[in-house]
């Protein structure tokens, strides 16, 4: 369990004054000069070494990735873009980041700008959050006025803006070339890559996107040291994660603990404890709605971080944890979130605009049972046809809940279709052999 | 659209007032493209007008210098935009997992018959309009919904009732859907 010395987001409820003078109290902006004159390499080497993950979901080493920017300017300039645009349904950590430790990201968005050669930064943030952008921006002046960010930030010599950019409901901007692209004006449209958003991206100048979260962290990591940070958890999954925890548990709430802790002391020390206790968990989604959920015998051990999930074909995603009791609809939940998908599909590659539908459609069936038992494992192959197919991961995310209510819950699918088919009365004389094919149609 | 240009040329400019354009200009002082001030402008634009019909559309174009397709793909693209009017209280209800666990839907049924309304439709005197949203990201709240800009969590029938008669007390100028710029 983490200890309290060792939690980096030490206003996460808001318990204290978010404005810069309580930041300032709490550690933020402190000798912030001091780690810019190390220079951009150090920065991006100590990051490295920490063995920080990206938060946004993939977990993408983030050292690695702030150093694929330019070292020198071709005459075009950097960007640094902060991805706020929450929308992994069953995530709330950024919201809280921002609402109550808004001056963490903007110190972090300076280094992390700084290690990038960037003098811009945009925080794309979610058109939703209104209140929580009016604090951003009461942080953004106050940093600015206070000589922080602006021109000669932190009296470093380095000019630094942050600007912040209202998203307007588009899941799929959260893919980072969708942002890019709504951050240019345009529809949310992820492109191709390569090129990678390193070498072109925002308005075809080098550009990171990353997490609020990872860049939030990347401050404390610097003052603390790289090996503070890699001490916590485990190896290749080091560090402290901000856990959503939703559903069927007794205190939902977000917490911070330590990467790797265990999803049942997670929810159970954290969250209250499962709705009716532990044995009454039927399955947890660990990472938001993207990762196939977990039955209750693969949760009574698992440990939550990127690599334990992906043994158990799930992920740890943002870390969005939605818990399940025996109450639950489980073929409903699943088949909610392909609805969400056909609503959030952008419409550009052919196998997800036209699968994320038929996969809904499929998935209505079978909550009823009003399909073939044969169905189920053409819906399986229908998620395959669209993973993998499609310019970015949406399609991907489609598919993989719906892979995984298949493998873990293949009897209740069977079940279901087995009680519809009861309920069907045949008509008078038999039914005609040649025509149903779907026997539903019959009725 | 060219119908509607004509029109729109005619009249002159009748949406877009000197406040809003100098601050539109304002804003794009922010990006190095003038097309990346669409999004913050319509946002102004529906925030003064609660909708935005196509003239306004047409008079953002013009006030950025920009093709009109380009605000036209955008206002119809991202799902905060609204193309049709709403009412003075834009109930956005969120259904997906983490809500629908905690019995969003029959939360959903509730607003319906106290507002005597469907999901997508407005009330008759033009105060409610009821949406059913994806994700609003508060799911450690849950049940969530916003109106207008405000967020409402941990929800029940009853807190649900109260906020309407709250809601339908308000003074005429109390708040309008849109977002700050």
């Amino acid at each position: 369990m983490l200890h309290d010395a060792d939690r980096i987001f030490t206003n996460l409820y808001g318990l204290s004054d978010w404005r810069l003078r309580g930041a300032r109290k709490r550690g933020d902006w402190d000798g912030t000069k001091a780690i810019l004159e190390k220079g951009r390499d150090w920065i991006v080497e100590e990051i490295k070494e920490s063995g920080l993950r990206g938060r946004g979901g993939a977990g993408f080493p983030a050292g690695m990735k702030w150093s694929f920017m330019p070292k020198e300017s071709d005459g075009r300039p950097h960007y640094l873009v902060v991805n706020a645009d929450e929308g992994e349904p069953g995530t709330c950590k950024d919201r809280e980041i921002i609402r109550h430790d808004p001056h963490k990201l903007l110190e972090g968005a300076l280094l992390a700008g700084f290690a990038m050669g960037a003098n811009t930064a945009y925080i794309y943030i979610r058109g939703e959050f209104h209140a929580e952008a009016q604090r951003l921006q009461v942080a953004i002046d106050e940093a600015r006025k206070a000589g922080l960010i602006g021109g000669n930030a932190c009296k470093s010599g380095w000019d630094f803006e942050i600007y912040l950019h209202h998203g307007a409901g588009a899941y799929v901007c959260g893919e980072e070339t969708a942002l890019l692209e709504s951050l240019e004006g345009n529809k949310g449209q992820p492109r191709m890559k390569p090129p990678f958003p390193a070498n072109a991206g925002l308005y075809g100048c080098p550009t990171t996107v990353t997490n609020v979260e990872t860049v939030a962290v990347a401050p404390e990591i610097l003052r603390r040291g790289a090996d503070w940070f890699a001490s916590l958890g485990r190896p290749k999954n080091t560090g402290t994660k901000l856990f959503c925890i939703s559903g069927h548990v007794n205190l939902p709430c977000t917490v911070e603990e330590e990467m790797g802790v265990p999803l049942r002391e997670l929810i159970e020390k954290h969250a209250g404890g499962v709705r009716g206790g532990w044995d009454n968990l039927m399955a947890v989604i660990p990472g938001g709605c993207s990762t196939p959920l977990i039955p209750k015998s693969v949760c009574d051990n698992v440990l939550m971080d990127f690599d334990s999930l992906r043994e158990v074909q799930s992920g740890l995603g943002t870390a969005a944890v939605i818990v399940m009791d025996k109450s639950t609809d489980i073929v409903r939940a699943i088949a909610r979130f392909s609805k969400f998908y056909k609503h959030e599909s952008c419409g550009q590659c052919t196998p997800c605009r036209e699968g994320t539908g038929w996969l809904w459609r499929m998935m209505e069936k079978l909550v009823e049972g009003d399909a073939r038992i044969e169905d189920i494992d053409m819906i399986e192959e229908v998620t395959r046809q669209i993973e993998g197919h499609t310019i970015c991961a949406l399609g991907d995310a489609a598919a993989w809940p719906i892979q995984g209510l298949i493998r873990h819950f293949r009897p209740e699918l069977e079940r279901r279709i087995g009680i519809h088919d009861l309920t069907i009365t045949a008509p008078a004389g038999g039914y005609d052999e040649d025509i149903p094919e779907d026997i539903s149609e019959a009725v | 659209m060219t119908v509607e240009s004509e029109v729109s040329a005619e009249s002159g400019p009748r949406f877009l007032t000197k406040e809003m354009r100098k601050k539109i200009e304002e804003i794009t002082g922010r990006y190095p493209t003038r097309r990346s001030a669409i999004m913050p402008s319509l946002f102004l634009a529906q925030e003064e007008y609660g909708y935005l019909c196509d003239e306004v559309l047409l008079e953002v174009a013009e006030a950025l210098g920009v093709p009109e397709v380009w605000v036209y793909e955008i206002a119809t693209f991202y799902t905060m935009f609204n193309t049709t009017p709403v009412g003075r209280f834009h109930i956005k209800l969120c259904t997906n997992v983490s809500c629908l666990l905690l019995e969003a839907g029959s939360l959903l049924s509730h607003l319906e018959k106290r507002l005597g309304i469907a999901r997508g439709e407005t009330t008759g005197d033009g105060l409610f309009t009821l949406s059913v949203v994806e994700c609003l990201g508060s799911c450690d709240t849950a049940p969530v919904m916003q109106i207008n800009k405000t967020y409402y969590e941990t929800l029940s029938a009853e807190g649900i009732d109260q906020i309407l008669e709250e809601l339908k007390a308000r003074p005429a100028d109390g708040g309008r859907e849109g977002a700050p710029a």
